[in-house]
């Protein structure tokens, strides 16, 4: 029987970065995944939760449990903090015991990253893709502390072929995105990002490669501001360079 | 009469830091931080998590018997000939000393480096009583000159280059410094051997407190503190009640945690045991030895299980090292002597959402603090749990958010959260952008949206993902 597989879009990955999510239907596809997308979902509450909103959080919680949890085989994402929110925050926001909580938990049990879903359930680091270019990864924060993928990532992209892989310095110091920081202080925001900038056009990189949508639009709008020639593009954009998306 | 901080804005205080702060923040912490990692990869990871757990774990049991711990402490110091004295609040502590100054006519008073008179603000109440306040630690002794506060809880001046501190030794000592470390420390260790001979008052903070002798410890590395603690006449020790720790046992894998963490050190250059003063007429040392246990809001963060283990923290300032924000806006940007994320931590709720309700978010949830915390401090969820009394109070406070925030994030969850809503918003979205973008990007968006664009752009609304999943399954 077929993997099946429900895409956990997210709202940063579906207001700006379509492509990702496309690119990531026809990866998914080519491995025999059989894909879904539950049509009803919306934003999982992170950004309220962790601006204090708990009470806002949980009703987004309860609507996103209610159209995954009426759903079967794994939940996909494409971004680490929002499959952090699920996993560990959601059985945070009810009571221990309640019906909700444990809703909560058996739903986070199968809702993975991208990159983990791929090594870690599939067992796949090649995907066939070719990228001839220098990469350079920049580690989000969700994903490496909150989930604890370190490797994932970087052995999907030591599986390009072509693909040089180059090490950031400073890879896994924050960009300074952090969601409501960004706008909350955003002159120490800056100070962050523009070192992140700094420090991937100091590798020759041609593009530097993140997993979470938060980080490449603060990361990308950075290396835009500073003029550089580097490229951020999500890992899945690597690795489906090349295939037309239909 | 005090110089604690009674409100905090982080954002005002962020543009105050000079240019040149990150840069001498980050050489100083690139270099403990590698120092640590060194020491921890000698020791190995699997050793180091178990002195980690070990760590929490007697700070947490030692945090949830205060009483009994405490009980034993002061039991133990008063055998020994000191005397104990119990302070609720920062006014209080400062009274206390201020009576033993004044019991004793103290002139001029010594100090080793410590957190907790920073905290209560005690140099600025003893000089308001006419006492001459010194502080002996190189870098607390630097920033005194100056007229400023640590940057750092535990390396006070490392923000200062040796030219700017050979500047201040001109202005403030009038002697002839040149820039070159050596020659600084010397003539600070020629002026402060004066005071520390004339001193009538040694006063001494304690990083932990060890129950079953009623021993103070201090951990120091340029042996100023045994200076303060030994040559004056009377020993002030002002301790936090959250310090203690059941015993010797215990204290050796704290020991271990800290000199590694703070310096990456495997030990500290000075480890000071204090308990009371001489008991025969041999030994030598403070005739009066004073113990102030100090509550400050401590039993507050008690209460509360979820915000219970900021206590935990033994100030070693591994997680201001290691801290994106903090290397980027140095100390003075928190507004409060203790900085960085176990700053945030203790200050909002030692001082309340309302007064620094700010500080919580500033932080961008990297985590980073979590894994380097030598006691496992979950400061990301205890951060997490301070945003939300920000905004929902608690039984001391009202929320501390404005109300049409609040309004705001009611409305903007039940646009994000009904299926249509957010679908119709998406395109609406889409169309009312057209005049601002460029190149799929927006430059400068107007009003509170600029907090992102005075950054970097704005990238366009391009949701199509929905429609082109339904024309691929209607295919």
């Amino acid at each position: 029987m077929a993997v099946k597989a429900q895409l956990f879009i997210t709202c940063l990955a579906e207001q700006f970065f379509p492509n990702v999510l496309k690119g990531m239907v026809g990866l998914l596809e080519r491995l025999g995944v059989q894909v879904a997308f539950p049509d009803e979902q919306t934003c999982c509450g992170q950004p309220f939760f962790n601006s204090g909103y708990h009470a806002q959080a949980r009703e987004l919680a309860i609507k996103w449990l209610d159209v995954f949890g009426a759903t079967d085989g794994f939940i996909v994402s494409p971004s680490g903090s929002c499959v952090d929110m699920v996993c560990h925050h959601f059985p945070e926001l009810f009571p221990p015991g309640s019906p909700e909580h444990r809703r909560a938990t058996e739903v986070g049990a199968r809702t993975f990253e991208f990159t983990q879903f791929l090594v870690n359930q599939l067992k796949v680091t090649d995907v066939g893709a070719r990228f001839p270019g220098k990469v350079t990864y920049h580690a989000s924060c969700h994903l490496l502390r909150g989930l604890g993928a370190r490797e994932e990532p970087k052995a999907l992209l030591r599986g390009v072929g072509g693909l040089q892989l180059i090490p950031l310095p400073g890879e896994e110091t924050c960009c300074g995105f952090g969601g409501v920081f960004s706008v909350i202080y955003p002159e120490v925001s800056r100070s962050m990002m523009e070192a992140k900038v700094q420090a991937i056009d100091s590798t020759g990189a041609d593009v530097v490669v993140a997993c979470d949508a938060g980080c490449i639009m603060n990361i990308a709008g950075g290396l835009r501001k500073a003029g550089s020639p580097v490229r951020a593009m999500h890992l899945i954009e690597v690795l489906t360079a090349g295939r037309a998306v239909s | 009469m005090s110089n604690v901080p009674t409100a905090i804005d982080f954002r005002a205080n962020v543009q105050q830091v000079p240019s040149t702060m990150p840069a001498a923040v980050q050489k100083a912490t690139t270099k403990f931080l590698g120092n640590r990692a060194a020491l921890v990869d000698a020791l190995g990871n699997d050793v180091w998590q178990a002195l980690r757990q070990a760590g929490h774990d007697l700070r947490l049991h030692a945090i949830s018997h205060l009483d009994h711990y405490l009980e034993q402490a002061e039991r133990q110091v008063m055998a020994a000939g000191g005397q104990v004295h119990w302070a609720r609040d920062a006014d209080e502590a400062r009274r206390i000393v201020l009576d033993i100054s004044a019991k004793h006519r103290v002139k001029l008073s010594v100090k080793s480096k410590s957190m907790i008179t920073e905290e209560i603000g005690l140099n600025h109440a003893m000089e308001a009583s006419g006492i001459r306040v010194l502080e002996t630690d190189l870098g607390e002794y630097i920033v005194q000159l100056k007229g400023m506060g640590p940057a750092h809880i535990v390396v006070p001046a490392f923000h200062l280059s040796t030219a700017e501190i050979a500047a201040l030794f001109r202005e403030k000592l009038g002697v002839d410094a040149p820039a070159e470390a050596q020659k600084l420390t010397q003539i600070a260790r020629t002026k402060l051997r004066e005071e520390f001979l004339a001193a009538d008052l040694g006063i001494s903070g304690g990083n932990f407190l060890v129950a079953e002798t009623g021993t103070i410890v201090t951990v120091t590395n340029e042996g100023n503190g045994r200076m303060c603690c030994t040559i004056p006449p009377v020993h002030v020790a002002v301790v936090g009640i959250d310090k203690v720790v059941p015993d010797w046992n215990s204290l050796t894998v704290l020991l271990k945690l800290l000199a590694r963490s703070a310096t990456g050190q495997k030990l500290s250059c000075y480890t000071q045991f204090i308990s009371g003063p001489p008991r025969t007429d041999a030994e030598t040392g403070p005739k009066e030895f004073h113990l102030v246990l100090l509550d400050n809001g401590r039993s507050r963060i008690l209460r509360t299980p979820e915000t219970r283990e900021t206590l935990l923290c033994i100030r070693c300032g591994a997680c201001l090292n290691i801290c994106p924000v903090y290397n980027t806006v140095g100390g003075y940007a928190y507004g409060y002597p203790i900085s960085g994320p176990t700053g945030v931590i203790f200050a909002s709720q030692i001082l309340g959402a309302k007064a620094a309700g700010g500080l919580p978010f500033a932080s961008t949830l990297c985590g980073a603090c979590n894994d380097i915390c030598p006691v496992k401090i979950p400061i990301t969820d205890i951060l997490l749990l301070l945003r939300r009394r920000v905004v929902e109070g608690d039984d001391l406070e009202g929320a501390a958010a404005p109300y049409l925030l609040r309004v705001g994030a009611q409305i903007g969850s039940v646009a994000l959260g009904t299926a249509w809503l957010y679908r119709f918003g998406s395109q609406i979205l889409k169309r009312l952008q057209a005049p601002f973008v460029r190149e799929g990007w927006m430059s400068n968006l107007p009003g509170p949206l600029n907090r992102w664009t005075m950054a970097r752009p704005f990238p366009a609304f391009a949701a199509d993902f929905r429609r082109w999943w339904r024309r691929r399954a209607g295919r």
